[in-house]
């Protein structure tokens, strides 16, 4: 899994609620059989002016100027701030996928939808819950200032603006220990065999119909 | 000390190690796999030389990329075809069980499990898809989860997972007629919002729940997630266990007994808290329509189109303005006043058997009007496709006007060739009324079976207790 310490990144601020994975990713782009190249068709609706299909170049399509992501002065940006319950809807890890191949590192939002959350944590990608108003401050920061970039400090659990204000975030020391280590989730459970063993013998006396299986 | 919630019990039944801080390495029961979300799992653990710790815990079906016309042909976009060619290889290399497209049990992978019984009562059930929450209308714990957890499962047959907090809906009384569990759903989206129920699991309750069929439940706990919920449940009943009772995968003889018994203790304790509790009033849910991009844009059929003006916050204000725009609405029109381009009648939230009967019964000796461009029907499965042939309700269907396909996911999402073209209007039976979740610049509004059969015979929304 990729890693995350520190980040000092350009912001480009989404002023949506509600922004689901259909809107991050559109479906047909989700036939690929690869985890990678879906950064072009980032919020592919919004941001060209065409229809996007996969296979087709996006190098030549009309982009759409009034989405932000579009705005030169947001060219490169690596945290996006976001609005209440990004990332609802489907269940779908291209949405993270495709965020993390454009370049976003961190997503900053008063509350994410539960399983984009920890689809983030999967790949790379920092998702930090921010108070409201604290986020409504950021979004007019952001917004007023060209260049508006943040530090995000993983280990201290920090936000850090231009002016120098500290900026404190909650997240879980499981899933922040694995970020900030890289560590693969496979591999941890791994080391758990034998008690998933001893649940399965357990289980199998208990409730063996939960043992006949899909292959009859 | 208190009794405990159904969620308590589920949970506590599959705790397999727990780390200092809580989180929790969690067995999973079963794991249902279709051909979107698991190419990524499956190369994951080829380029890790790893293999499935329990390939007869996974069952697979292609669903999302199915054409519902004539399959004589296979699926002829490539990259849809391969992606299904993918899943048929990965599956027959681990020694996954897998419902092909030709195969009659083929169908939407919400809709096999319980129909099966490869979901059962008091399981983990998780796939690579948000509507996992169906399964728990089966006093299940299920919940969806992303590729990186499916090649974990495979890997594992465990998750490492927090316990969720837990909120009771509760809702009480008797349910108007042609009122359906879609309203009740939408009515609870309407009122908790669609993050109402983000970090908790929902437990659906009352005398209207248990009223409800096992087809009802699962339509119902379908759309926990799109109140932000990744788990909904109902409480193991006798409704329950005659529904599972003698389907080809649950269990017989003494382990039926076995099961039952154990079955029988899956509901929350009298004495059970919950983290939060709602209460609705069955007899006052009408039945609902989407006016907007999100499922918590809903009112009833008798309401009208919201002002922007009057939305609770200058956010919501800025997203209702953006809805009716997309949706093409004027603030203040009757619902019932809409026309509708496409009629869209399928999906894990409403294609199973009853669905089709309710949706038949209004359409019945009736045509759909001509401003209907296209209605169609899309069974859940082969074999409820089967059984509604069987009753005669794909003729209903036919001579009233309606394309009968075959089953898939279909326009839910428009992954196959069933979609919107821009700007077009759908009555749809399905979950969720995204922007472009049917097809660029579609409009989606969601209805219960019996309102779009309903909408597309009047050719505009129509009060589905006055037909």
């Amino acid at each position: 899994m990729r890693k995350f310490s520190v980040l000092d990144g350009l912001v480009v601020p989404l002023d949506r609620a509600n922004v689901d994975t259909d809107a991050i990713i559109p479906k047909q782009f989700l036939k690929s059989i690869k985890r990678a190249g879906f950064g072009p068709n980032l919020f592919d609706e919004w941001r060209y002016l065409d229809h996007g299909e996969p296979g087709k170049s996006n190098h030549d399509r009309p982009l759409n100027p009034d989405f932000v992501l579009n705005q030169p002065r947001y060219r490169d940006a690596s945290v996006l701030l976001a609005r209440d319950n990004f990332g609802c809807g489907s269940s779908r890890e291209h949405a993270p996928w495709a965020l993390q191949d454009y370049g976003i590192q961190a997503i900053i939002a008063p509350s994410f939808a539960d399983i984009f959350y920890n689809n983030c944590f999967k790949n790379g990608i920092l998702p930090i819950v921010l108070d409201v108003a604290v986020v409504d401050r950021l979004f007019r920061e952001c917004e007023a200032n060209e260049g508006y970039a943040l530090t995000v400090d993983l280990d201290k659990q920090t936000v850090t603006t231009p002016t120098g204000e500290s900026i404190r975030f909650d997240v879980d020391a499981g899933r922040k220990h694995r970020l900030l280590n890289g560590l693969d989730d496979i591999g941890l459970t791994l080391l758990q065999a034998d008690k998933i063993k001893a649940y399965e013998e357990r289980r199998k006396q208990e409730a063996p119909w939960l043992f006949s299986g899909s292959q009859q | 000390m208190s009794g405990q919630t159904l969620f308590q019990k589920l949970w506590d039944a599959h705790v397999v190690h727990v780390e200092s801080d809580g989180t929790t390495l969690l067995y999973i029961d079963r794991h249902l796999v279709h051909e979107v979300t698991s190419p990524q799992a499956f190369e994951g653990l080829k380029l890790a030389h790893r293999t499935p710790r329990r390939a007869d815990a996974a069952i697979a079906v292609p669903d999302h990329n199915v054409p519902t016309t004539d399959r004589s042909q296979g699926i002829a976009d490539p990259v849809s075809r391969l992606q299904v060619e993918t899943l048929d290889a990965n599956c027959a290399e681990f020694g996954i069980t897998e419902f092909r497209m030709d195969d009659i049990r083929q169908g939407i992978v919400h809709v096999i499990g319980p129909e099966e019984g490869l979901t059962l009562p008091g399981m983990t059930v998780v796939c690579g898809d948000s509507h996992t929450s169906t399964h728990g209308a089966f006093g299940a714990l299920a919940f969806g989860i992303g590729t990186s957890e499916v090649e974990h499962v495979l890997a594992t047959q465990c998750l490492w997972q927090k316990p969720s907090k837990t909120m009771l809906v509760k809702v009480e009384g008797q349910l108007g007629k042609g009122v359906t569990a879609k309203d009740i759903a939408l009515a609870i989206i309407g009122e908790i919002g669609t993050a109402g129920g983000t970090g908790y699991a929902l437990e659906f309750g009352g005398s209207a729940i248990r009223a409800l069929s096992m087809e009802g439940r699962m339509t119902l706990c379908n759309m926990a997630i799109e109140a932000g919920a990744r788990a909904g449940m109902v409480a193991v009943d006798q409704i329950t266990i005659d529904y599972v009772k003698g389907r080809p995968y649950a269990p017989k003889g003494a382990a039926w007994d076995q099961a039952v018994a154990w079955w029988n203790t899956l509901h929350s304790d009298g004495d059970a808290k919950f983290d939060r509790v709602i209460e609705l009033d069955a007899a006052q849910i009408e039945p609902q329509v989407t006016w907007g991009t999100s499922p918590e844009m809903v009112t009833t059929i008798n309401g009208r189109v919201p002002d922007p003006a009057d939305a609770p916050s200058e956010v919501k204000r800025h997203d209702w303005t953006r809805a009716l725009e997309y949706m093409g609405l004027a603030a203040g029109t009757p619902i019932a006043e809409i026309a509708v381009d496409k009629v869209f009648i399928g999906s894990c939230t409403n294609s199973r058997i009853e669905d089709l009967r309710e949706a038949a019964s209004v359409a019945k000796g009736r045509k759909v009007s001509p401003n209907v461009k296209l209605a169609m029907v899309v069974p859940g499965s082969g074999l409820v496709k089967r059984q509604a042939e069987t009753e005669g309700l794909d003729r209903i269907f036919v001579e009233a006007g309606f394309e009968w396909r075959e089953p898939g996911c279909s326009m839910c999402l428009a992954m196959n060739a069933d979609r919107l073209e821009q700007g077009e209007r759908c009555a749809s039976t399905s979950n969720r009324n995204f922007e472009g979740r049917q097809g660029q610049g579609g409009r989606t509004h969601l209805v219960s079976p019996a309102m779009a059969a309903a909408a597309a015979c009047a050719g505009h929304f129509v009060d589905v207790r006055k037909e």
